[in-house]
């Protein structure tokens, strides 16, 4: 179900997706955003309650002029946890979201009950560098974040419709949303978590589609040396949309983390 | 009517099969096609260029800025000005700009600028643009959707740095400095004629009638796209209260003369087409970083709008006849390029040419007649144009009695030669 939360007075009002049931999970998205399309936030909604707010600047999300870096993300997840009354929640972000998550976790311990990085952005690696995101033409994504870029799911999410008028609201919403993003991860995406990962007091569990051409599952070396409760799982058959293209794996694997 | 004889200083030497081999003319074309000695003499033939427009009567010389660029060799046109500031004597020096919000701190612009006004005796024209998305945001690494925020701030200190008379804190948000004064200050006071390149953007618009600034449009979709372009310039301005003045609008043009109108394709052509279809070989993932242009911006649509099948912003193989129906760049005779730039400059209502005449390949023979073809026969013609209007974007330069002239440069005198090993 839609919802729209004002946060913080006026400051921030944020579209969120809340579905099911029982103990708190927030979700946070990666740079794409939300895009309605989400079975995975259904399924783990049979276990627990789901909030997936969409970032300011996000959908139809405002606020994003207050946000510049890392930090303001992180405090206004901090404020959305509070005015939501789930002070603490399991917190699974994606990609950049996974980087604003763990952000949040370090920067107040008591946030995150367990904390769940899937292909995680966050650091940075000469020896193996992600690709420029922003530079990649839309009809060239799918190679770079599917499995299988050939797939239906590849080629519904990354289709250009027909309507120029669509191709527009198309564009200006990607626009919208990447120019929002680059304020986490342009030009690199690596903003100092490195210094601060050691506070994080979740368990964690990172999770990396095997075939992740955006961000190369050696980065799960990384979280896991400087995260101390944290192993990694990789699932099969997957690339960087993970969760979109293996969400039966991903929900298991997530489920599974969280009960034990 | 004023014009300025502009240059890009482009490599003219990109192999055959260039957008086929290459993925982009800017941003990651690999420096190893680039050859130093071959940019030796580059840069001295277009510094000739320009000296020699500066000597038929140009009003000014124009030079900008570019990145990791192959048909723009100038990361710094302020070293190529201060060139130029020595061996010219009359013409106006237009610094199309320097990208403010890439200098850090951006105090670095007011004190260039400012040697060059002084070292120019006051021939400084100031361009400050945000600079293209590949330079500023590719190549230079600044954050797309703060990079507006981060210009206006820079153009409020660099301004203040020139016009204030003490010592001043700057507290801004990308810029913080204790002690603001800079040595030297300009020669013009308050300070330069301050231009604003810009590709479109209609908050740049705002920003230039927001403080009186001369706008010059720069594009290379010639002057028929123009035309949406500077209608909705002149809108803001009449909205906003302006006089409609049009020596406040520059427009840059690729311009071609030659003896008859068949010489135009004959000799140039080939050269015209290597601009486009190699030095213009832009991947189209660099030509607009998501949060660059607003929203604003991108829904006025002013612009061609790339291909929605191969993401081009420029078609696939464009000849001669295509840039000549859309009015990319004009080309004739004298009569001919006359009689077009007299409809172009009125259409547009523009009291600043930004004329480029030496355009990709072109080797410097076809440059210098196309070029005084143009001072001769063009130009002198064309000057009638909106003479009822005062030009308030220009410099204001010492009086030819109060300049330093530089001494002739003597070898044999005090025997610098015996000196040498």
């Amino acid at each position: 179900m839609k919802t729209v939360y004002k946060v913080a007075d006026d400051r921030f009002s944020v579209e969120t997706y809340v579905t099911g049931s029982g103990e708190p999970l927030l979700f946070l998205h990666g740079a794409g955003g939300l895009i309605g399309f989400e079975p995975f936030l259904d399924l783990l909604g049979e276990r627990y309650t789901v909030y997936a707010p969409h970032l300011p600047g996000y959908g139809e999300s405002t606020g994003g002029e207050f946000i510049e870096d890392v930090f303001d993300a992180a405090l206004f997840y901090h404020q959305l946890m509070d005015e939501l009354g789930i002070p603490s929640a399991h917190i699974v972000g994606h990609s950049m979201g996974a980087m604003l998550a763990a952000e949040t976790a370090a920067l107040d311990t008591r946030r995150a009950r367990k904390l769940v990085l899937a292909s995680a952005a966050g650091f940075w690696l000469d020896r193996h560098p992600i690709a420029d995101l922003f530079a990649t033409p839309f009809n060239e994504l799918a190679a770079l974040i599917f499995h299988d870029p050939k797939s239906a799911l590849a080629q519904a999410l990354t289709a250009v419709p027909d309507d120029q008028g669509a191709i527009l609201a198309l564009y200006l919403e990607r626009m919208k949303r990447l120019g929002m993003a680059s304020r986490f991860l342009w030009p690199i995406p690596e903003r100092g978590l490195g210094k601060r990962a050691y506070r994080i007091a979740a368990p964690t569990l990172l999770i990396w589609g095997e075939s992740d051409r955006l961000i190369p599952p050696a980065y799960a070396e990384e979280f896991l040396s400087r995260i101390r409760n944290c192993r990694l799982e990789i699932i099969r058959e997957a690339g960087h949309m993970v969760m979109y293209e293996r969400p039966q794996a991903f929900v298991k694997a997530v489920c599974d983390f969280l009960a034990a | 009517m004023k014009f300025t004889y502009f240059h890009l200083m482009p490599y003219r030497f990109l192999p055959e099969g260039f957008k086929q081999r290459y993925h982009s003319v800017w941003v990651d074309i690999p420096n190893r096609i680039y050859d130093p000695k071959v940019g030796h003499r580059l840069y001295h033939e277009y510094l000739d260029q320009l000296e020699y427009a500066a000597d038929l009567g140009f009003d000014a010389i124009g030079v900008n800025e570019h990145h990791q660029n192959g048909y723009g060799l100038m990361p710094s046109p302020n070293l190529m000005a201060a060139s130029l500031a020595r061996r010219t004597r009359q013409a106006t020096l237009v610094v199309l700009g320097n990208s403010i919000a890439l200098y850090n701190p951006p105090v670095r612009v007011a004190e260039e600028f400012a040697m060059l006004d002084v070292l120019s005796g006051g021939r400084l024209v100031a361009g400050m643009p945000l600079g293209t998305s590949m330079d500023a945001n590719f190549c230079y690494g600044a954050v797309p959707s703060t990079l507006r925020e981060k210009y206006r701030e820079a153009h409020d200190l660099i301004v203040r740095a020139w016009t204030s008379p003490e010592v001043f804190a700057f507290n801004g948000k990308y810029t913080k400095l204790r002690y603001v004064n800079i040595w030297p200050r300009p020669i013009q006071q308050p300070r330069p004629p301050i231009w604003i390149p810009g590709g479109g953007s209609v908050e740049t618009w705002d920003f230039a009638a927001e403080h009186d600034y001369q706008y010059s449009f720069l594009s290379y979709f010639g002057y028929r796209a123009a035309q949406k372009v500077c209608d909705g310039y002149w809108e803001v301005m009449a909205k906003k209260g302006r006089q409609l003045n049009p020596y406040s609008l520059g427009f840059a043009l690729g311009v071609v003369v030659t003896d008859t109108d068949a010489d135009a394709e004959r000799y140039y052509a080939e050269h015209v087409e290597y601009f486009y279809n190699r030095c213009l070989h832009i991947a189209p993932g660099f030509a607009d970083a998501p949060g660059y242009r607003t929203l604003k911006s991108i829904q006025a649509s002013l612009l061609p709008q790339p291909d929605r099948k191969s993401m081009a912003i420029f078609p696939e193989g464009l000849k001669w006849r295509d840039f000549i129906e859309r009015g990319f760049l004009v080309a004739g005779s004298a009569a001919t390029v006359r009689q077009q730039l007299r409809e172009v400059i009125k259409g547009l209502r523009c009291g600043h040419l930004i004329v480029l005449q030496q355009i990709g390949s072109m080797p410097p023979e076809l440059v210098r007649r196309s070029t005084e073809l143009f001072a001769r026969d063009v130009m002198p013609q064309l000057r009638d144009l909106w003479s009822e209007f005062e030009d308030r974007w220009w410099p204001r330069a010492l009086p030819e009695t109060e300049r330093a002239m530089p001494a002739p440069v003597a070898m044999a005198r005090a025997g610098a030669d015996k000196v040498a090993p």
